[in-house]
This record gives C-alpha cells, sequence and structure tokens, in this order.
C-alpha cells in the first residue's frame, strides 16, 4: 500500500487526505496546531451562501476519521528528506520518522500584517480592526467599539496589502472583495441602524454568485460603495477614526469620521509555506506562492518529483476552489503512485 | 490610543547618529526668520553638550527652494550639494549636519539618487571639478539638527532649568510636534519613528516632561508647499492648509507648537496672525495664539536661555503666555531691546490676535 505524507491541515490538507484514503492509500496528515481547519477556525460566515463557517469545518473534520488517515497534530515537519528510489521520510518534532511515497504540501496562507500599512493605525488606533478581528467579532455577536458603543458609523477598506508596492505585493488575494461584501451585509444584519461604507479599488467579483450579493450589498443593505483608496487615517479625542480618502469617480478628495475601520488583509504565503519551499527545493512565485509546474495543466505539480502542492500555498483561492484543487492534487498523486 | 504600538514603530525606525564632529549646513529660512535658533543651537551643542560643529561662512543655500519650485534644475541643486560635501571634506568632517528639513531631504534624495545610479554621481563630480576645482567625499552620516538633538535630549533634560510643566497648577505642558514633510515623508527609513509616528520631536517634550498632542491633522502639511507660497495667487491655499491643522489641534488646548522645519514654523506662527485678520478667529487663551517655537528655541528655554536672547521677539505669536506657564523669568521691557538697551522697534499691533 502506498504512503503520502501531507504537510497542513487546513480545509486543502483534510480534504485531499480524505479523497486519498478513499482511493485505499495510507495517509499521514501533519497539523502544527491542536486542531485541524487552518484559517477556516477563524472564519464566521462563507460567501456566498452565507454558510456556518465551522460547519465546513466540521465536516472536514469528520472525513478524518477514515481509517486510512493518520492524524500528527500539534507537530511541525523539523526535517525533510528523499532518497534515491523516490520515498520520502519526515522528521516531526516530538522526534518520530514518517514514511512516505510522495509528499503533498498544504501549508496554505497567512493574513497580511496590518501593521505594516502604518498610516492605517492598527495596533495604535484603537478602532481598527483586521476582516479576521470582524469575524471573531461576528462569532462573539459583539460589534462595538473600545468604549463598548454601537459603532454608528463603519468603514471598510479593501486591498490592505494587497495590489500594493508600497508593502512589495503586486499580488491580487482575490477573496478580498468578496469577504468585503459579505461582512458589510453582516454588519448591516446585526447593526439596522449604522451607516457602512466600503472603499475599494475594484470590485473583483470572480465567483458564482459573487456579482449578484455585490449588487444585493448595494441595493437591498444599502452599504455604500466608494471607489478610493483610503490614504491616511487618525485618531480624534473621542477615540473615532478620521480617514482621508479620495473618491476617484468623483475626482474629490472626502473626510469622513469612523466609529469602526475594517481592514481587509490581504494573503501572503504562510511561513510555513516559504519554509518547505526552501526544504524541498521548489520555486516561489514573485508573490512568494509556490511556483506551480503549469499554470494550467501541472498546478498541483512542482519541479520536484513527487511534491505535490495543494491550496494556498501556491495562490490565493476561496473554499470552493481550495477543494477542487485538493480533489486535483489526489488525483495527480494517486496517478502518480500507480505508475511508481 | 495605543501607546505601545507607537513605541514599536519607533523602534522599527531608529537611524544611526554620529556622536560628534558635525559639519553645520545653514538654512536660508531659519537664520532669516529665527536667526536665535541657529545661534542657541551651535552654543547648545558647543558649551552645553561639548560637541566640534564647524559652522562654515563659506556653505550656501541647497538651491532647495528652487529646486522645488522648477526653477533650479537637478544637475545644479547636485553641483551645489556637491560643492557642500567637497566644504566638509576639506575641513576634515565626515557628518553634516543641515539646520533645514528642506536641506535634508535634498540632500537624502541626492545620496540616494547617487546610491542607484553612480553614473549620475560621477557625472556631478565632473562639472563641481569643472566649476570649482573641488573634489568631495560623501558624508559619512546624515543627520538632521533636530536627530542631533534628539539624540541627546536626554543630556538637556539633566541640565534642564525648566520643564514642560505648569508651574502653577503642577500640569504637564501640552506640546504639538510638527514634523515637516521632507523629513521623513520621502524617506521614512531616514527619520526617527518614520513618517506616520515621528518621535523626534515628541521624544523631546516627553523627556523634558511635556504632554504631547496627537491630533487628527497631526500629520497634515504645514501649507508652505513652496509653490503654494511663492505664487501669491495661491497664498490662499497655504494659509487654508495651517487653518485647517489649527482647527483639528484647537480641541486639546496645546500649550506650544514645536516644529523642526524652519518653514514649517514661520508659516505655523505667521499664519495665525494672517488668520486671525481675515476672521478675527485665534487659537490659544484669552485672544492669544498658539506659541510656536523651533526645537531649538524650546531646548534654549529648558536650559534657561534668556527668551530674547533666543530672538523670541521675532515671532508673530507672543510667546508670554508659554513662558508665564513655565516659570520663566524675563524682562518685558527688554523684548524689543538690543542687550545694550536700544530700541529696535516694534511690531504693529494685530486688530484681533493678543500679543
Amino acid at each position: 500500500m502506498h504512503t503520502v505524507i501531507i504537510i497542513g491541515g487546513g480545509p486543502a490538507g483534510c480534504e485531499a487526505a480524505y479523497q486519498l484514503a478513499s482511493d485505499g492509500i495510507q495517509v499521514h496528515l501533519i497539523e502544527k496546531n491542536n486542531e485541524t481547519g487552518g484559517n477556516l477556525n477563524n472564519w464566521y460566515q462563507l460567501f456566498p451562501d452565507r454558510k456556518n463557517a465551522q460547519d465546513l469545518n466540521k465536516r472536514l473534520q469528520e472525513q478524518l476519521n477514515h481509517p486510512g488517515i493518520t492524524l500528527h497534530l500539534g507537530m511541525e515537519p523539523s526535517r525533510v528528506e528523499k532518497d534515491g528510489q523516490g520515498r520520502f521520510s519526515v522528521s516531526l518534532s516530538d522526534g518520530s520518522l514518517l514514511e512516505g511515497d510522495a509528499l503533498l504540501v498544504a501549508t496554505g496562507f497567512k493574513t497580511f500584517d496590518a501593521k505594516r500599512k502604518e498610516e492605517y493605525g492598527y495596533g495604535i488606533y484603537e478602532n481598527v480592526v483586521t476582516s479576521v478581528d470582524l469575524e471573531n467579532m461576528f462569532r462573539n455577536h459583539a460589534i462595538r467599539t473600545s468604549k463598548g458603543d454601537v459603532p454608528r458609523r463603519i468603514g471598510i477598506i479593501h486591498c490592505v496589502g494587497s495590489r500594493d508596492e508600497k508593502v512589495c505585493n503586486f499580488h491580487c488575494s482575490k477573496l478580498c472583495c468578496i469577504t468585503g461584501v459579505k461582512q458589510a451585509i453582516e454588519l448591516r444584519e446585526m447593526l439596522p441602524e449604522s451607516e457602512i461604507f466600503c472603499f475599494y479599488m475594484d470590485m473583483r467579483m470572480f465567483g458564482p454568485g459573487y456579482e449578484e450579493m455585490y449588487r444585493e450589498a448595494q441595493e437591498k443593505y444599502n452599504i455604500k460603495f466608494i471607489r478610493g483608496r483610503l490614504s491616511e487615517a487618525a485618531e480624534n479625542r473621542e477615540h473615532q477614526v478620521q480617514v482621508k480618502v479620495e473618491d476617484t469617480l468623483l475626482g474629490r478628495p472626502l473626510r469622513v469620521t469612523l466609529d469602526l475601520m475594517v481592514l481587509l488583509v490581504g494573503m501572503e504565503a504562510s511561513n510555513e509555506t516559504q519554509g518547505m519551499a526552501r526544504e524541498l527545493g521548489v520555486k516561489l512565485a514573485p508573490s512568494g506562492f509556490i511556483l506551480p509546474l503549469d499554470p494550467h495543466y501541472g498546478n498541483n505539480l512542482t519541479g520536484e518529483k513527487g511534491v505535490f502542492i495543494t491550496g494556498c500555498c501556491s495562490a490565493p483561492m476561496n473554499l470552493t476552489d481550495t477543494l477542487n484543487d485538493a480533489r486535483s492534487a489526489a488525483v495527480c498523486i494517486t496517478r502518480y503512485l500507480n505508475m511508481k | 490610543m495605543n501607546l505601545e504600538g507607537k513605541q514599536q514603530v519607533w523602534k522599527d525606525y531608529q537611524k544611526e547618529i554620529a556622536d560628534d564632529r558635525y559639519y553645520y549646513a545653514r538654512s536660508c529660512i531659519r537664520q532669516t526668520f529665527f536667526p536665535g535658533s541657529e545661534w542657541a543651537y551651535l552654543d547648545i551643542l558647543k558649551n552645553k553638550l561639548g560637541k566640534d560643529v564647524l559652522d562654515d561662512p563659506r556653505h550656501t543655500t541647497c538651491t532647495g527652494i528652487g529646486y522645488h519650485s522648477d526653477v533650479v534644475p537637478v544637475q545644479t541643486i547636485m553641483t551645489v550639494v556637491a560643492r557642500h560635501f567637497a566644504l566638509m571634506t576639506e575641513a576634515g568632517y565626515e557628518n553634516i549636519t543641515p539646520s533645514c528639513i528642506t536641506s535634508f531631504g535634498i540632500y537624502t534624495e541626492i545620496l540616494e539618487t547617487w546610491a542607484h545610479h553612480p553614473e549620475i554621481e560621477e557625472q556631478i563630480r565632473e562639472y563641481l571639478w569643472k566649476a570649482t576645482g573641488r573634489e568631495f567625499k560623501k558624508p559619512k552620516n546624515l543627520a538632521h539638527t533636530s536627530d542631533i538633538i534628539y539624540k541627546f535630549r536626554e543630556d538637556i533634560a539633566a541640565q534642564a532649568r525648566y520643564k514642560l510643566v505648569d508651574v502653577h497648577t503642577g500640569r504637564q505642558l501640552r506640546g504639538v510636534d510638527h514634523i515637516g514633510c521632507h523629513y521623513a515623508k520621502m524617506f521614512p527609513s531616514k527619520g526617527i519613528g518614520g513618517a506616520e509616528f515621528p518621535a523626534v520631536l515628541s521624544g523631546m517634550i516627553s523627556s523634558w516632561g511635556g504632554d504631547v498632542v496627537d491630533y487628527p491633522e497631526r500629520r497634515h502639511c504645514c501649507g508652505f508647499g513652496f509653490r503654494q507660497y511663492l505664487v501669491m495667487a495661491n497664498r490662499g491655499y497655504s494659509v487654508a492648509n495651517s487653518k485647517k491643522k489649527f482647527e483639528s489641534m484647537r480641541p486639546y488646548e496645546p500649550d506650544f507648537i514645536v516644529a523642526n522645519c524652519p518653514g514649517c514654523a514661520m508659516f505655523l506662527d505667521k499664519w495665525q496672525y494672517t488668520i486671525s485678520e481675515m476672521e478675527g478667529t485665534t487659537y490659544g487663551q484669552d485672544g492669544y495664539g498658539i506659541p510656536v517655537l523651533t526645537y531649538e528655541e524650546l531646548a534654549g528655554l529648558v536650559l534657561g536661555y534668556d527668551p530674547w536672547e533666543l530672538g523670541l521677539q521675532m515671532h508673530q505669536v507672543a510667546v508670554e503666555p508659554l513662558l508665564d506657564k513655565m516659570g520663566i523669568a524675563y524682562d518685558p521691557e527688554m523684548k524689543y531691546r538690543t542687550k545694550e538697551g536700544k530700541d529696535i522697534g516694534r511690531p504693529k499691533c494685530p486688530t484681533y490676535l493678543k500679543v
């Protein structure tokens, strides 16, 4: 029986593990945290159907009960080696050793550290939060300012750490636009009296149902979308956030005072993704994510034989694409093992 | 506001500042409008801190105002700056310390340009040689003079005769720090604390006992902006920018403003008079304005220099309310007299602004 070692227990790693195990392959799934789910653990609802994120998470976790899957929680690979016969051995942080016939990297992404956009004041101004912080607020059903008040005016800032030469990120994180729309609707549902603004560069509604959701946000939920990039934020005496934006459709500067400012943080390759790329000698794209062998025919392949990739370690992708990518990786690996 | 967050930013933006032996580059504006400032700076460094500073009479304008107004071409300003470096080299110094923020920005920009384009540096070396027969070494260390005072702020605090505290109430005096745009907005890594939360002046205020006011328009330009001011038709724009800042800082009731750019200090001081004449609005207490100081003047006051020797009578906004709060003794009769007692004349009394 063939064995595959998967590094990373986020949605991609979990789904790939299940698909491979269902094909009769023995799987070792390594996850650094004490639970699987990765970034999904931080999310409240999913777009476009507003599914509870933890329902999906739970389903993915239940799949891991498959007898072909051995889960290694709270473990990190300390060393990865490949022998002359194409077999991999992975040393874990507890000193144990795993062996496999193929390696699947599913180490995912990290969210952009909003403190790097100093002018937005995250970590300094009391009422500046990230989209991840907001998801946590949603989960606790507590959307409040630092003083405990209901925010009357909320601004959502798109493209924080994405498409931004100043922070050396030229890539689009792809999901922030629809996340902003989803979060604006969720805010409206929880705070029907509040004014909600989205400040965007472009609205990139790439997935099925996204454009409709964007339209609904404007027509049904009265979210105000303003095309213009935030130039500066400052805190006033009431701890509100005073922002300066150029409305690039009207060609006018705007100054708006917000009770709560949400930064839609972009996606970057996780430290583990970059570390595995170095360890395995696979190439990185200029964005910092792992470069697939071919964008059309080899999106789960790397230049290293037996090393496969899946999910957001190669590019930002939504959960639909992530799960599809995991299934695609499982097909690639099964075919590779059958030809061995 | 989370001070720890700010402190982390300050840690991220520390720069190397030479410890001694400075070649001083005077400022066109500062030595014209605040002549006591440059004298005080040199006196503090030489006689209070025991540093070696060369005040070179051969040094000229950097032509920055002309450059930013599109009057002086970039090759010309680079050659003028190259001559400054040559004067520094000939005098045996390696650390250059401009008094002007525009000059500091110009020097930084030119050194960065040369670092990325060595062929331009070679061309400028050739121009300088042909024009003057001079050669130069690039400075080992470039720091603005406010960086130097920041570096030695605790030494100054140790010698302080007065603190930034209201002696009548014990309240910390509230200081607004205004950083010149060309200090760090172009090259954040060259400024202490970076461009967004600079610490160069706020660090002085804190070390000398004051409380720093962080208000929404803190980062906003004073409105000088060369073309705004030099083109008379644009001056309304310049005043409007200063007004925006005053309106934003007024609710915090600041006791003083300190600036590290000579142009900013001038406009924040003079425009208070202009706005009062235009609108009858004043921003200080009881009809006074908010006193505007250069950091050298602030250091001088803390160290116990005579306010009139520092040249504070040259300010448009009266500084007496601040002197009274700090408990600084001064002779009102000597405000408009030379040391020898000769009358130097006095400005006309504004319509609204109390002086």
